[in-house]
């Protein structure tokens, strides 16, 4: 410590801890690039996925079969020759470094795969051209070329220009024939299949009882299903009629390879050309695919459409969890704070509690599949449902089943948080209240928790976070990556908690790592990571407001 | 519920008043009531939890369960003939018995009642005599028996079962599947002294020892003609060239490929009889001790292994294996408890890697191979046993002995595959060099050995544990140090809770992100990563002395406590420089990619899903629980002791190291333990981001299999209460225990260290 200023010489500046001081800010640094940076990616790739990006067409060098390739640019990197050269690509020699970009040529229908990668060594200029059409269908994926003309029942009746109004008018009347399809496909079919069903439970449960074949509820069961069958049968024939119309119209199409197709209209779902859109046309665009992400049902496995049942059954299964596990979180926390003898047990059991919260989500799943589903779904099965096994109805997994166990996994966390609310309440104002003469339920019910309220809501908001983001646990007990029917409905009981369901998080799984064409779902696996982060960012912030206002009331009660 | 609380004893004093009006009566009533529901309430709450634990306890329990044997009567024939083989159906209710002259007599196991008998030759001529009986595998209940003249039957029994008035009755038979008519396997129609067969719908393979001491083979291939069921035998003949006089025992596997022939000595032949034209001995070697004779020899399920008992009640199992140069030996694998009279009969279990063996004193025992040990003996008194017969379900076991009695027992034996050695130990699964740890639960065959070694996926959750913290625990750590102690408090309550919003982020979407986008990514760009290793820190401390060295004036604008995010570009540079500067690198050095001269150069596997992707997913994920718990307990350090620091000359970064650091270390060690607790159980991250194979490599760019994965992936198929079940209920409760158990040390020390600062 001779120099004058020790921070100064270089030695000194190093002795003074200065160096290190820094490095732990660097650590501080890094994390939140990592948090914020992670957030960024996620948005970045996930809001992206909706615009309709311009369509590209590359000219391929001489010598290739075929002269262009035409696709959307979805990524583009630099890639060392030796890594090119490793997969089989011809790199020109004396290059140590390659650009290429991932091409979306779609029509996988005809080429078997929808993205391609071309190295900048694969083609000679880029362009846009105006008149380039996009389809996207009910299956295949995308179609990308050109619009030749559209023909009705066979017979052409626009091409050039005039196809393009001519395709829309016919495209919004399929829509409205697919509408009304569905709706009887999935009301009024869905309705009769369901008496069906139960009338075919119904003579079951007969059998079991013991019932006469001469019985005469058979003979009434039969001139229901009779009724029903009837009512089937006209609603197939109406059925027919509209399949029969909505295959009317095919529009003819040229890929960039010249080959020429149709496509019936029927298979489209939406077109455009997004080389010629303005910004507010690709605006509006992009606004009804978000409308779609969010509110349709999925196509293609998945990969593509949107994802509200997924959105539903999340929130549905959040909630079930929540109306369950609030009570019974509340309850015990008074009981361990009020009520028990503060004694050893006391605290080992808190700790107990405390710890359950680090036990591992997988562990609750393992519990939940073996006890929830096959001990307790089994023996109700046994006792209620006896008609429709061996088909279980409860002994399978599904939405009861996944809430209890979610409910089971995130009570320590809404018992803690209620505990330490509660043990902030001041003393003085409990004793205040029983010097006025209230009892002890009085004091809590009347002054203690309305104001542990916030500290109950904390907690709830956590369980429900920590909930909504839980997949291991949820793949044994209840979800699935596509289900039939949203488990709660127009048809009795409504709310049909025996019913498996899809889940946010689990289509994640699902659509980034067991599906067939992950450079297809990725973009819309990145949309729905946004969407859960969303949510979970939003309610973990409004439980980490609540704590802190909450932490301010009572430090001004105290004083 | 006792209580001490002063709270309590208000309704006590409200008791004591003599006059009450109703109302206040209600109002004790109703805080009585109050008090009841929650007590049942809480104590419910808590009990639903103890009940995980409990749970898991109650099903993993039965592996662990020994096994049971239990007498379950006895018949005894009139007319006293001897009994060669039995055998039992499914249900352990009819039993079959050859006698040496190939008589067979189908009885019900309960009363002894004679169902149907026969003989499988037939009733005709005298050369039709019965000269040497053989079995083929139980599971395909196939007997062959010789005539004198060198001809074979080959017959099967026949169980049909039918439900008149809803109960069960079985109805046995012997079918022909190649005809009543016995096959000639030795042309020069010699008597068959030993004889070993096995059939299956398209081939029958006979081999014979005849009494002039020739091997001979028939090889009978079925053809069916597609058009009308028509039934064409293609045979051919063949002779080994051994001399067969010496030989006791003879056996042949399920797949009608490999023979097994052994001598008086013990001295054992393996031929390759898959190539009928062209038999080849495969290996020949002695399979007991000296002055030892082999008494039992008999196929596992799946006739890979044979099981060997000699004259000394040693029983072991060998198998062929294949060395590095392709020649095949004959290994022995493992011993099995010795009994303690020779060993006269062992049968297999038709499905499982189990048997049941019985020697001369009569004492019966059982034995899984897998697991290596004796599950049960059992004295049953029967001296002198000729036959014994296991169930196909395992659950009944039937010994015939000299004089036709026959002895009948029940046996519960659900989980023979699992010991402490099958679970954590090498374990020498059959067709493979040498013992390994494998995990490998199910496969399409149903007499496939399962491979339930935990220690492959146990190492793979430490694996991923170790390398997570390694990236976590430097970060959380030293980040947490600076927020609470040096960080200013109005950047501090932005950064705490941005990093704890990191601890909510779902876990499915890291994994997502970690195998979809860092994978490749960290594949790219792995130089230019391990070069950020070096050159951040490098950059940050250059940072750091180019602002010291800034003058005064200009370091206003930026007060103390600010740093962390001065450096925020700081870092995004020198990442960025260190990465454009890497892959110009990897061309000059590393001939354009790290992963292919790592491979080349060093033998290093590359997979593109690793454990360092692991490592930082899940590091990323326990970040903030430990930074959390750490800041919190470096920030409740007693200002009184830094200031005291402070005060007697230390540097701030002195204080932090010596005093601040030290005192809060108990805490940053509980913190930690969670985040560890965390890592360990961490399952959507590890299932996403690694390849999922459960090998048992250090290496950090290879994938791996963890228990809680491997929980998420297998639970939902596996049968419930099958070992396989029970199993991985096991690796739950392993899952549990460690967590709560780092948790509740963790816990303690937390509470001691908020204790001692009280009272600081």
């Amino acid at each position: 410590m001779a120099a004058p200023d020790p921070e100064k010489s270089l030695l000194g500046w190093f002795r003074s801890g200065m160096p290190w001081i820094w490095l732990t800010a660097g650590t501080v640094s890094f994390s939140l690039i990592m948090v914020f940076g992670l957030l960024l990616l996620i948005t970045l790739r996930g809001m992206g996925h909706f615009w309709p990006h311009d369509v590209a067409r590359l000219h391929l060098i001489e010598g290739t079969d075929v002269p262009y390739a035409l696709g959307q640019i979805v990524d583009r990197e630099t890639v060392t020759a030796a890594r090119v050269k490793a997969l089989g690509i011809e790199v020109p020699p004396g290059r140590d470094f390659v650009d290429r970009y991932l091409l979306k040529i779609g029509n996988r229908d005809v080429n078997g795969f929808d993205f391609k990668w071309f190295s900048e060594a694969e083609f000679t200029g880029m362009d846009y051209p105006p008149d380039v059409f996009v389809a996207e269908r009910e299956e295949w994926g995308n179609f990308y070329g050109y619009l030749e003309g559209v023909k009705e029942s066979g017979e052409l009746v626009a091409s050039g220009e005039q196809a393009w109004p001519a395709l829309r008018e016919r495209l919004a009347r399929k829509q409205v024939l697919k509408a009304r399809i569905s709706a009887i496909e999935k009301h009024t079919m869905g309705k009769v299949s369901a008496t069906l069903e139960r009338l075919r439970l119904q003579r079951r449960a007969l059998q079991l009882d013991g019932a006469p074949t001469d019985d005469p509820r058979y003979a009434d069961l039969e001139a229901v299903g009779r009724s029903q069958d009837e009512i089937y049968n006209r609603l197939s024939e109406e059925l027919a009629v509209l399949y029969g119309e909505i295959v009317r119209d095919t529009i003819t199409v040229r890929t960039i390879d010249g080959a020429v197709t149709d496509l019936n209209v029927q298979t489209l779902v939406r077109v455009f050309a997004p080389n010629r859109m303005n910004v507010v046309e690709k605006l509006r665009h992009y606004g009804s695919k978000i409308a779609e992400f969010l509110l349709d049902d999925p196509r293609e496995a998945n990969t593509e459409g949107g994802v509200f049942p997924a959105i539903f059954g999340t929130v549905l299964m959040v909630l079930l969890m929540s109306v369950l596990v609030t009570p019974f979180g509340v309850i015990a926390a008074i009981y361990l704070r009020e009520y028990a003898h503060q004694g050893t047990l006391t605290r080992i059991i808190r700790i107990a509690v405390n710890n359950l919260a680090g036990v591992p989500s997988v562990v609750y799943g393992v519990f939940g599949l073996g006890f929830f589903v096959y001990y307790a779904g089994g023996t109700i099965d046994q006792l209620f449902f006896p008609e429709a096994l061996p088909a279980p109805t409860f002994g399978t997994p599904g939405m009861l089943w996944s809430s209890l166990t979610l409910a089971l996994l995130t009570v320590p966390v809404v018992i803690v948080a209620t505990e330490e609310g509660l043990s902030r309440i001041p003393r003085s104002i409990r004793e205040g209240s029983l010097a006025l003469g209230a009892t002890k339920a009085e004091t809590l019910w009347r002054t203690v928790l309305p104001m542990a309220t916030p500290a109950m809501m904390t907690g709830l908001i956590l369980a429900v976070a920590r909930a909504a983001g839980e997949v291991a646990p949820l793949m044994m007990v209840g979800v699935v990556k596509l289900a039939p029917s949203l488990p709660l409905d127009g048809s009795f009981p409504f709310l049909h908690l025996d019913r498996k369901f899809m889940h946010l998080g689990f289509h994640i799984f699902d659509v980034g790592f067991q599906s067939p064409n992950v450079e297809a779902a990725r973009p819309l696996v990145y949309a729905t990571s946004l969407l859960l982060v969303i949510i979970i960012v939003t309610l973990n912030l409004a439980a980490i407001t609540i704590r802190n206002r909450l932490r301010d009331r009572y430090n001004a009660a105290e004083t | 519920m006792p209580s001490t609380d002063p709270e309590l004893d208000l309704g006590e004093t409200l008791d004591l008043s003599a006059e009450r009006p109703r109302r206040e009566r209600f109002r004790i009533l109703k805080d009585r009531l109050f008090a009841t529901i929650m007590g049942i309430g809480g104590v419910a709450v808590i009990l639903a939890i103890l009940l995980i634990f409990i749970y898991l306890f109650y099903v993993v329990a039965p592996l662990f369960a020994s096994a049971e044997i239990a007498f379950n009567g006895q018949l005894k024939r009139s007319d006293g003939t001897e009994v060669a083989h039995v055998a039992l159906d499914e249900y352990g209710e009819v039993g079959l018995e050859i006698s040496p002259s190939a008589g067979f007599r189908f009885f019900s196991v309960a009363d002894g009642k004679l169902i149907t008998s026969g003989n499988l030759l037939g009733d005709g001529p005298a050369a039709h005599k019965g000269s040497a009986l053989a079995f083929g595998a139980p599971s395909n209940r196939t007997l062959f028996a010789a005539t004198a003249d060198g001809r074979v039957t080959v017959a099967q029994a026949d169980y049909a079962i039918s439900y008149p008035d809803d109960v069960r009755a079985i109805t046995p038979s012997i079918v022909y599947p190649l005809g009543a008519e016995p096959l000639v396997v030795d042309p020069q129609e010699q008597g068959i002294r030993l004889l070993a067969g096995q059939s299956s719908e398209e081939e029958t393979t006979l081999v014979a020892i005849t009494d002039d001491g020739r091997v001979v083979l028939l090889h009978v291939l079925v053809e069916r003609s597609f058009l009308d069921d028509e039934v064409t035998l293609e045979t051919t003949q063949s002779e080994l060239s051994v001399d067969g006089t010496a030989i006791t025992h003879i056996a042949l596997d399920i797949d009608q490929r490999e023979l097994y022939l052994v001598s008086a000595g013990g001295l054992l032949s393996l031929f390759d009889v898959s190539d009928k034209a062209d038999i080849q001995l495969l290996d020949r070697i002695t399979v007991v001790a000296p002055e030892r004779r082999v008494t039992a020899l008999a196929f596992l399920a799946g006739g890979i292994s044979i099981l060997i008992g000699d004259d000394s009640g040693a029983i072991a199992q060998w198998f062929p294996v294949r060395d590095a140069n392709n020649n095949i030996s004959v290994a022995r694998v493992r011993e099995f408890t010795a009994l303690p009279g020779a060993i006269t009969n062992i049968a297999p279990e038709y499905f499982r890697k189990a048997f049941a063996a019985i020697d001369g004193e009569g004492n019966l025992a059982l034995y899984h191979t897998t697991a290596g040990r004796l599950i049960l003996s059992e004295a049953t008194g029967h001296n002198g046993t000729t036959a014994l017969a296991l169930s196909p379900r395992a659950d009944a076991a039937l010994i015939a002995t000299h004089g036709g009695e026959f002895a009948n027992y029940q046996i519960a034996n659900e989980h023979p595959e699992v010991s402490f050695h099958s679970l954590w130990q090498e374990v020498w699964y059959e067709s493979r060099e040498q013992p390994e740890y494998i995990w490998q639960s199910s496969s399409a065959s149903s007499d496939f050995e399962p491979k339930f070694s935990l220690t492959p996926l146990t190492f793979g959750t430490i694996k991923a544990s170790v390398y997570s913290m390694l990236f976590a625990v430097p970060l959380a750590v030293l980040g947490a140090i600076y927020t609470a102690y040096f960080m200013t408090p109005a950047l501090r309550n932005i950064v705490k809770p941005s990093i704890e919003v990191m601890a909510a982020l779902p876990t499915v979407i890291l994994g997502f992100l970690a195998g979809l986008w860092l994978a490749p990514l960290i594949e790219r760009e792995l130089l230019g990563l391990s070069l950020a290793l070096v050159v951040v820190p490098l950059a940050v401390v250059a940072a750091a002395r180019i602002y010291s060295c800034v003058p005064e004036r200009l370091r206003r604008f930026t007060p103390e406590g600010w740093e962390a995010l001065l450096l925020v570009p700081v870092l995004i540079l020198a990442t960025w420089a260190s990465l454009s500067s890497g892959s110009v690198l990897e061309v000059w050095w590393f001939g354009g990619s790290l992963p292919q001269w790592l491979n080349d150069q060093f033998g290093i596997t590359y997979d593109q899903r690793n454990s360092l992707v692991v490592g930082i997913a899940i590091g990323f994920a326990v970040i903030p629980t430990i930074f959390s718990i750490s800041e919190d307990a470096v920030f409740s350090v007693p200002r009184s002791l830094t200031m005291g620091s402070l005060a007697l000359g230390a540097t701030p970064w002195q204080t932090a190291l010596r005093v601040v650091l030290l005192t809060a270390s108990p805490g940053i060690f509980s913190a930690i333990m969670i985040g560890m607790g965390r890592a360990v159980g961490e399952t959507m991250i590890v299932l996403m981001a690694t390849g999922n194979t459960p090998i048992m490599d250090l290496n950090i760019f290879q994938g791996f299999r963890a228990l809680s994965a491997n929980i998420a992936v297998e639970m939902p198929e596996s049968e419930v209460h099958s070992t396989h079940y029970r199993v991985l209920f096991l690796a739950a409760l392993v899952l549990f225990l460690v967590t709560f158990a780092v948790n509740t040390v963790a816990e303690v020390v937390r509470q001691r260290l908020r204790r001692k600062y009280a009272s600081l």
